[in-house]
């Protein structure tokens, strides 16, 4: 199916288009991961894909939700303080902002969850906020 | 009004008492003050005072009981206050005009500065009078304005206020949106199709206390409340739920409240008839009160509030405080209020108000009261039923007396009833709108000509009962004239057209339709209705003037047929007691009509009426009205039966994309 971003955040504002590149791009290796796993067992462990691959300025990790949902997170290489474990727990926290999405009964699967419809994914909205001010 | 006030001080100014001069800050209190005493002179209920101050300058008095009161508050000794009132000229002219009126407060302004109360103390500067807070509602916004706090002053104001509101109790019923202690408590019944009656408890005392004019706020709030039965409002809706009809013409678009910033929390609050309002729709979509609304289900319900989608996700975000995609009971009451209150203008917050989260409401109501008579006719199977069933009931009432449709016919036949109650809910509404001299209220709908009405609806409801398999049970005995005969030439096509099987939408939209079952059901009774009706007012029609009539018809109701109709003329001609068919018809709502098969053209012939020639004119004017009345049935049914066509194209369509998604769908999940 078409491959468009559902949501997509980053903190300093320039630079975005690049980012929005960088996303893309690892999509592809998510669905190289994905398709490496094969028909792997639900597991938490699998959802999380861990680093994609690094540049010299940024590390992209991935994540996969079981209805096929890609979360991808773009990371400053300079921020060593970031851990796998967190990276985890963001992307956990991530995926339970998405599912509380999905629970509302107006939102439609494939909708954006976020810009025009500004009443729809505050919630995920701030959460992604929280996420994303400290590690900045 | 501060103009026509200081042209007539100006006026007024040349003769008598010495010109008034006064500052902008005098002339805006005092025009107010001028105003809350003439309008409250001018009768409580009547239009507000600002309309009452906008009459002709000269003629606008203040009546002595609120100004007497006024100037008492003002605490000066009563002594002072006669020479004042002698001063301004007042006992002279026996009234307390716009001049009299301004010149006293600036004497009490005088007075209360120490000043004697001379002619002359007026003409130099003085701070505003100040009157006392009393009790009365006008009163309560006199006095300097530079001493009235915010909220403060408020509050109290809110609740003599809302004690006073309780007290007018026929200014209230007037109101569509009224205080919203006092509407649903007064018609709880009927609250359900008027949605708006359960606005805010404190929204609109605070409206009103932040409002300059306290009588016209309310009505302001009023106006857009309004809630036209037959309006263009109807449900987006979906078809489940189709006892929202009404609630969604209800929801009709509402006029932006003023300084919502200003209000407390209150407008969160949810009161007690709110809370019994919100327990039985919730009650409606789910019988068991401690459990679950699923999704889908309160989307479906939500959505009909008219509200865009993204203010229902954001209200569901607010609502749904485990995020579980369901809605139990405190998260509804919460969701609904929200949509309350947005649908009354105000803003959404930020986050969920403390007044109502789950927790919150759960301890503040204890276990709601199921068995609210709300729920006496509604059936669970048929949840969509139930406001138009309140409608209905009240129609119903206000048709007894032409055609007498016992309820308690209805109460035997219960599901039948309930769908013949929706649907001629549904019925009615169209024929509101239909009608355009009709004011859309439900009122209107008692006060409109009833053989209009009914035979619009019994044929709308023929419609719909026309797909019913078995044959309509044509009733044994029924009389009618011709117009109602030729009714029921339409009401028992048994061979409709399937597009006639949908239920006539409510004017501004949707579909709900009610099974086969139920619309024969309610066509059997609405036809009862119509023959009855109609043989009200024409009741010495006679049988010979009927046979030609008979006759004509089956040509023109091609569906029909002849069998059943020649069953159906042999029945009116012989029918001298008819009031009586009534509850026989509804006892034979679900008999065969073949045991009705006599020879008919041979009773109908029979009878010639004694007094036919007497009525010879009388009946071709019901002839003709008759005519004209099929007339606009034929077009309503055209009309119905266009738009079914329409639905039905819409609903294929809608199954063709499912399908092709279905379709797309399918290879994905093969991972």
């Amino acid at each position: 199916g078409a491959n468009y971003p559902l949501y997509i955040r980053s903190t300093p504002t320039e630079n975005e288009l690049k980012f929005h590149y960088m996303v893309h791009t690892s999509l592809d290796v998510v669905d190289e991961k994905i398709s490496a796993m094969g028909k792997a067992l639900v597991d938490q462990r699998e959802l999380y894909l861990g680093l994609l691959y690094p540049t010299e300025d940024y590390k992209v990790y991935g994540y996969v939700t079981n209805s096929k949902v890609k979360f991808v997170m773009v990371v400053d290489s300079s921020n060593t303080a970031l851990r796998d474990n967190e990276i985890r727990s963001m992307f956990r926290k991530l995926h339970n902002s998405y599912t509380d999405v999905m629970c509302n009964p107006f939102y439609n699967p494939g909708d954006r969850i976020q810009s025009r419809f500004v009443c729809l994914g505050r919630a995920f909205d701030n959460m992604v906020t929280s996420m994303m001010i400290p590690v900045c | 009004m501060e103009a026509a006030a200081a042209a007539a001080a100006g006026g007024g100014c040349g003769s008598g008492p010495p010109p008034l001069l006064l500052s902008e800050g005098e002339q805006q209190c005092y025009s107010e003050l001028f105003a809350r005493c003439a309008g409250a002179a001018g009768g409580g209920p009547g239009p507000g005072p600002p309309e009452a101050a906008r009459v002709a300058p000269g003629t606008v008095t203040a009546a002595a009981g609120p100004v007497a009161d006024l100037f008492r508050a003002s605490q000066l000794p009563a002594e002072t206050l006669h020479q004042i009132t002698e001063l301004c000229g007042a006992k002279r002219v026996g009234y307390f005009g716009p001049t009299q009126f301004y010149i006293a407060l600036k004497l009490i302004a005088a007075a209360q500065s120490g000043l004697p109360v001379r002619i002359e103390s007026i003409k130099c500067e003085l701070p505003l009078p100040r009157f006392m807070m009393s009790k009365n509602d006008g009163e309560i916004r006199f006095g300097n304005p530079a001493e009235l706090h915010g909220t403060k002053v408020q509050i109290p104001y809110l609740t003599t206020e809302k004690n006073s509101f309780k007290r007018m109790d026929d200014e209230d019923k007037q109101q569509e949106t009224q205080s919203p202690t006092m509407s649903p408590l007064a018609s709880p019944p009927s609250s359900p199709p008027h949605y708006q009656r359960v606005p805010l408890s404190h929204g609109y005392s605070k409206l009103r206390s932040s409002a300059e004019q306290m009588h016209p706020a309310p009505y302001e709030a009023r106006q857009p409340l309004v809630q036209p039965e037959g309006s263009s409002s109807g449900g987006p809706g979906t078809k489940p739920l189709r006892h929202q009809t009404s609630l969604i013409r209800s929801f009709s678009v509402e006029r932006e409240l003023q300084d919502n910033s200003s209000y407390l929390d209150e407008p969160w609050r949810i009161t007690e008839e709110q809370r019994e309002y919100y327990v039985n729709q919730f009650r409606s979509l789910q019988p068991d009160p401690s459990s679950f609304i699923s999704g889908s289900v309160a989307k479906n319900f939500f959505t009909k509030s008219k509200l865009s989608i993204p203010e229902l996700s954001y209200i569901w975000e607010l609502s749904d405080a485990d995020c579980d995609g369901a809605l139990t009971l405190s998260e509804f009451c919460a969701a609904f209020h929200l949509i309350v209150a947005r649908k009354n203008g105000y803003p959404l917050p930020e986050g969920l108000p403390p007044t109502l989260q789950p927790e919150y409401l759960q301890a503040a109501f204890p276990k709601p009261k199921w068995d609210c008579q709300l729920f006496d006719s509604y059936s669970e199977s048929l949840p969509a039923n139930q406001q138009p069933r309140d409608l209905n009931r009240m129609e119903k009432t206000s048709v007894k007396d032409t055609a007498d449709l016992p309820v308690s016919t209805q109460d035997v036949t219960g599901d039948d009833k309930q769908a013949l109650k929706s649907t001629v809910n549904e019925a009615l509404p169209k024929d509101v709108s239909e009608d355009p001299a009709t004011p859309k209220d439900s009122n209107s709908l008692k006060a409109r000509p009833r053989s209009r009405s009914y035979s619009s609806t019994s044929i709308e409801e023929a419609m719909k009962r026309g797909e019913d398999p078995p044959t309509p049970p044509p009733r044994p005995q029924k009389t009618h004239s011709r117009a109602s005969s030729l009714d029921l030439n339409k009401v028992f096509q048994p061979s409709v057209p399937a597009t006639k099987s949908g239920l006539l939408p409510p004017p501004p939209a949707l579909p709900p339709r009610p099974c086969p079952s139920q619309i024969w059901a309610i066509m059997n009774s609405v036809a009862v209705n119509i023959c009855i009706q109609v043989v009200e007012w024409s009741e010495q029609v006679s049988e010979a003037e009927l046979l030609p009539q008979l006759s004509r018809a089956p040509s023109q109701a091609a569906e029909s047929s002849p069998s059943k109709k020649d069953v159906l003329y042999s029945q009116p001609p012989s029918k001298p007691i008819r009031r009586k068919f009534r509850p026989e018809n509804q006892a034979t709502e679900n008999q065969e009509p073949s045991t009705v098969a006599s020879g008919p053209a041979s009773a109908a012939t029979v009878k010639p009426h004694p007094t036919v020639q007497k009525q010879s004119s009388k009946q071709k004017k019901a002839i003709q009205t008759a005519i004209r009345k099929n007339k606009e049935a034929n077009a309503v049914l055209a009309r119905l039966n266009s738009e079914l066509q329409q639905q039905l194209k819409e609903v294929h369509q809608e199954r063709i994309a499912l399908e092709n998604q279905l379709e797309q769908l399918r290879p994905v999940t093969v991972l």
